[in-house]
């Protein structure tokens, strides 16, 4: 019995894009237990048969196992009539999912993973940025994140320096708004919502609202898969696979500012699940 | 079952238990990282241009990546995830690319095994100062491994039982050596490396090449390949596969002060003339193996008669076996350079500290301009190998008195079109070159200066004549010409200790915070080398050093506590 509501159990999760009518049936894991997904859209356990609660969101199909105590966070941005919301995913990882979203708030990787794309050689440094909480605490958010990138996005063109606002209101989904080209007064978004199948891998929905009337969604699918593919192998080598709260696991540097506030949160939040807890 | 032979030519060789095989040595081409797995440990092996073979916990102190998967560039390893860079020998953290204007503030350094390539085989241990005992020496000839899905006492019972028309004793627990009854000037070695709980890597080698090695070869596999097959049918594997254990870091490395650095016995190597008045000086480790340093790095020397003087280290990231100082003998020379030049001679024994980093390279500029007047060249020789090794574009310009008294000469000429000279030149010509070489600033560009106040004050004023921001300029003084003020008395508060200290006239913050218990590190405690600066939280320091840039004093933030003081009457250290 859950006696107090827990923040990953108790929460929604991604499973799936929109079922077409009459699409066969997606079989998938979430949080280790056995799920079926179908068009309507309805979603079972496949252990005991069990109705789960679902909701449609961001172009997904969200369900939860427990009993979420509020309506899952909000981007407003995908409410904006001129944007193209897509989604690239899913894209199987054997990585926890809190691994898959401090990776997606890391800056200091981009010459070395996305290399001549979102990032390059010599142009490595992360300049400070600030992160906080929420009022609530339900959030986190980095604002003031700068890179010099070659190819931001399909729109920019040549090398560009951008500004990125990062948010975290989800143990297992982060949201980012970058500089977007085509209108300097709005930004991109481009999120991920990772699916927890087990401790040790996911599917990671990717889903954006883009401002572009350019290219094809085949094309801007692409670009995030591109991106996504190249993160694939360094998430899948990194050990241990679960993300350590222990502040002397690893060693974070200035660069790591929202990597070290999402521990803490996850932390404080008593997240356990694709986690290795920190011992007190 | 152990059928022991009598005793043969080999019999002294007992293979010491803690020492298991973990890759064959051509497992280890040009430039490659191996990844290796021994009782459950995972192992990035990789060998540097100079031979050595490195041994390491197989993740990047970082983020936890493999750097197994990481670049080796011959004398360092580089993380595929965040560009950090590992030296090898020390395996300390050398470039955190995130924040290319810092030396890593902490000694980052993974987790090096002991290891040693013998018999076409690279050994390792897990536990260090565990005396490695090999075979006898000889033409030794290695079957290729073969890996068992099951444990390695399961392993090697199934080969005993297999060997049993041989004659076998045990040389340690994971090894056996086989001689046919028939043949028994025929030695076998089996060699078992247990990589985890549920997987063993067995090897075999022949104390010579056979005459038909194909054939050997193939009988070879054929036997543990049947043997392997029958055993994993037998047990299937994956019950038991233990997971990597990661210890958690030592503590200091969570901590973001610096463990004070530990001191280090040298030998004098070698010690020749670079320059009419300068001797360089070959350092090796009397044990062990040297901490990893960067570009612009020195370290305290303590002579034989307690003077503790400062030099630069000049080697590139493939010179980590022994550390290259110059010493230049002035004909006013304070004692400790005229005692190194005079009296110390190979095979002396000196005492050194840590390398401190105050003088860094940032990797990430489009163009480095490197200015050494005469001995200043020794901090810019080791930049200017950095960056060749890293493939960085950079300007080396060398004044001195005239081609005798050139330091490194030889050196300098490996460095081709790189490198300028300028012989003679007096002050006016000195301002015209720095001008015509300096240029207006661009972009991602920066410059370093080291040598006589002279030049530095030449260079650090024409440049900000030519709009280079003080951000772009970096210097290194060898010692504060400047007269010390030590009259104004005031109050330190070391907010962190809740210390409240009375620095008195005639007494530096430095030694009043050390008499009040509170240590703090320092090197040349003239004001020149930054290894006591402490940040400013409350009031006006009075800077009376060399070491921090005009912007940097201006704002009051950092404060050289070796001879800086304070125009408030309160002063409030982050300490």
């Amino acid at each position: 019995m859950q006696t107090t509501r827990d923040l990953v159990y108790d929460n929604w999760h991604p499973v799936c894009t929109r079922l077409a009518h009459g699409a066969k049936t997606l079989r998938t894991l979430l949080l280790d237990v056995p799920i079926e997904a179908q068009a309507g859209p309805r979603i079972r356990r496949a252990d005991t048969g069990a109705e789960l609660p679902v909701l449609e969101r961001f172009g997904l199909v969200w369900t939860t196992l427990g009993r979420p105590d509020q309506d899952l966070f909000d981007v407003p941005e995908f409410l904006e009539p001129d944007r193209r919301n897509l989604s690239a995913g899913p894209i199987g990882v054997a990585v926890s999912a809190p691994r898959a979203i401090e990776n997606f708030l890391d800056l200091a990787h981009f010459p070395f993973v996305h290399t001549d794309i979102l990032g390059a050689e010599p142009h490595t440094e992360v300049k400070d940025y600030e992160v906080r909480t929420s009022e609530d605490g339900r959030e986190i958010i980095a604002t003031g994140c700068e890179f010099f990138q070659p190819l931001a996005a399909l729109t920019a063109a040549g090398g560009k320096k951008v500004d990125y606002i990062y948010r975290v209101p989800h143990p297992f989904c982060s949201v980012l708004y970058k500089s977007c080209f085509v209108d300097p007064s709005r930004m991109d978004v481009i999120a991920i919502f990772a699916q927890p199948m087990t401790q040790e891998t996911i599917r990671a929905h990717l889903v954006m609202s883009m401002l572009d009337d350019v290219h094809s969604d085949t094309e801007m699918r692409r670009f995030q898969q591109t991106i996504f593919g190249q993160d694939k192998p360094i998430l899948e080598n990194q050990r241990p696979r679960r993300l350590p709260l222990d502040p002397r696991a690893e060693t974070p540097i200035r660069a790591d500012l929202s990597g070290i506030a999402y521990r803490r949160w996850l932390s404080a939040g008593r997240v356990t699940y694709g986690v290795i807890p920190a011992q007190h | 079952m152990n059928h022991l032979s009598s005793p043969s030519p080999l019999s002294p060789a007992i293979l010491s238990p803690a020492w298991h095989p973990i890759a064959a040595a051509a497992d280890l081409p040009f430039r490659h990282v191996f990844h290796g797995k021994l009782l459950g440990r995972e192992l990035a092996v990789w060998r540097a241009d100079d031979g050595h073979v490195n041994v390491w916990d197989n993740r990047c102190l970082h983020r936890g990546v493999r750097l197994s998967i990481g670049m080796n560039d011959g004398a360092e390893l580089k993380c595929q995830y965040h560009g950090w860079r590992y030296a090898s020998r020390s395996a300390g953290c050398t470039y955190i690319p995130a924040h290319p204007a810092n030396s890593p503030s902490r000694q980052v350094t993974n987790r090096v095994f002991p290891a040693i390539e013998r018999h076409g085989l690279i050994w390792a241990a897990l536990e260090p100062d565990q005396p490695f005992a090999g075979l006898p020496a000889g033409d030794w000839f290695a079957a290729r491994e073969v890996i068992f899905h099951a444990p390695a006492e399961r392993v090697l019972q199934a080969v005993a039982e297999e060997a049993a028309p041989c004659s076998l004793a045990w040389l340690s627990p994971y090894a056996m050596r086989l001689a046919l009854r028939a043949a028994p000037e025929e030695t076998l070695i089996i060699l078992a490396q247990p990589a985890d709980g549920g997987t063993t890597i067995i090897r075999a080698l022949r104390d010579r090449a056979p005459s038909d090695a194909k054939t050997w070869l193939r009988q070879i596999n054929r036997i543990f390949v049947t043997m392997r097959d029958a055993i994993e049918a037998d047990a299937p594997a994956g019950a038991d596969l233990a997971e990597p254990d990661f210890s958690p870091l030592p503590a200091e490395l969570a901590e973001p002060a610096a463990p004070a650095p530990a001191g280090l016995t040298v030998t004098v190597a070698r010690k020749w003339q670079v320059a009419a008045d300068v001797f360089a000086l070959n350092l090796r480790p009397l044990a062990g193996i040297l901490p990893a340093f960067q570009p612009g790095a020195h370290i305290d020397v303590t002579l034989p008669d307690g003077t503790v003087r400062q030099y630069s280290l000049t080697g590139g990231p493939d010179e980590n076996e022994f550390w290259t100082i110059g010493v230049r003998l002035m004909p006013n020379s304070r004692g400790g350079s005229r005692m190194i030049a005079e009296q110390v001679r190979e095979g002396d024994l000196l005492s050194l500290s840590a390398p401190r980093h105050n003088f860094p390279l940032r990797r990430d500029a489009l163009r480095s301009v490197l200015i050494a007047g005469g001995i200043g060249l020794t901090p810019l020789l080791a930049m200017a190998k950095a960056l060749r090794h890293g493939g960085h574009p950079f300007e080396l310009h060398v004044f001195a008195r005239d081609q005798a008294h050139l330091p490194f000469a030889e050196t300098l000429r490996g460095f081709g079109e790189s490198v300028q000279t300028y012989l003679g030149h007096d002050p006016a010509q000195t301002q015209e070159a720095i001008k015509n070489l300096l240029g207006p600033h661009g972009v991602s560009q920066h410059v370093y200066v080291c040598g006589a106040p002279g030049l530095i004050d030449a260079v650090t004023r024409t440049a900000t004549g030519l709009g280079w921001p003080d951000e772009a300029v970096h210097y290194e003084h060898f010692s504060n010409d400047r007269t010390i003020d030590s009259s104004s008395s005031f109050t330190l508060e070391l907010a962190r200790s809740a210390l409240t200290v009375e620095v008195p006239a005639g007494c530096s913050m430095l030694s009043a915070i050390r008499q009040a218990g509170v240590s703090l590190p320092s090197s040349c405690e003239r004001g020149a080398c930054g290894t006591c600066v402490v940040k400013v939280l409350e009031g006006v320091p009075d800077h009376q050093d060399v070491y921090l840039n005009a912007t940097e004093k201006l704002s009051g933030r950092s404060v050289v506590t070796c001879v800086s003081r304070a125009n408030s009457q309160r002063l409030v250290l982050d300490l």
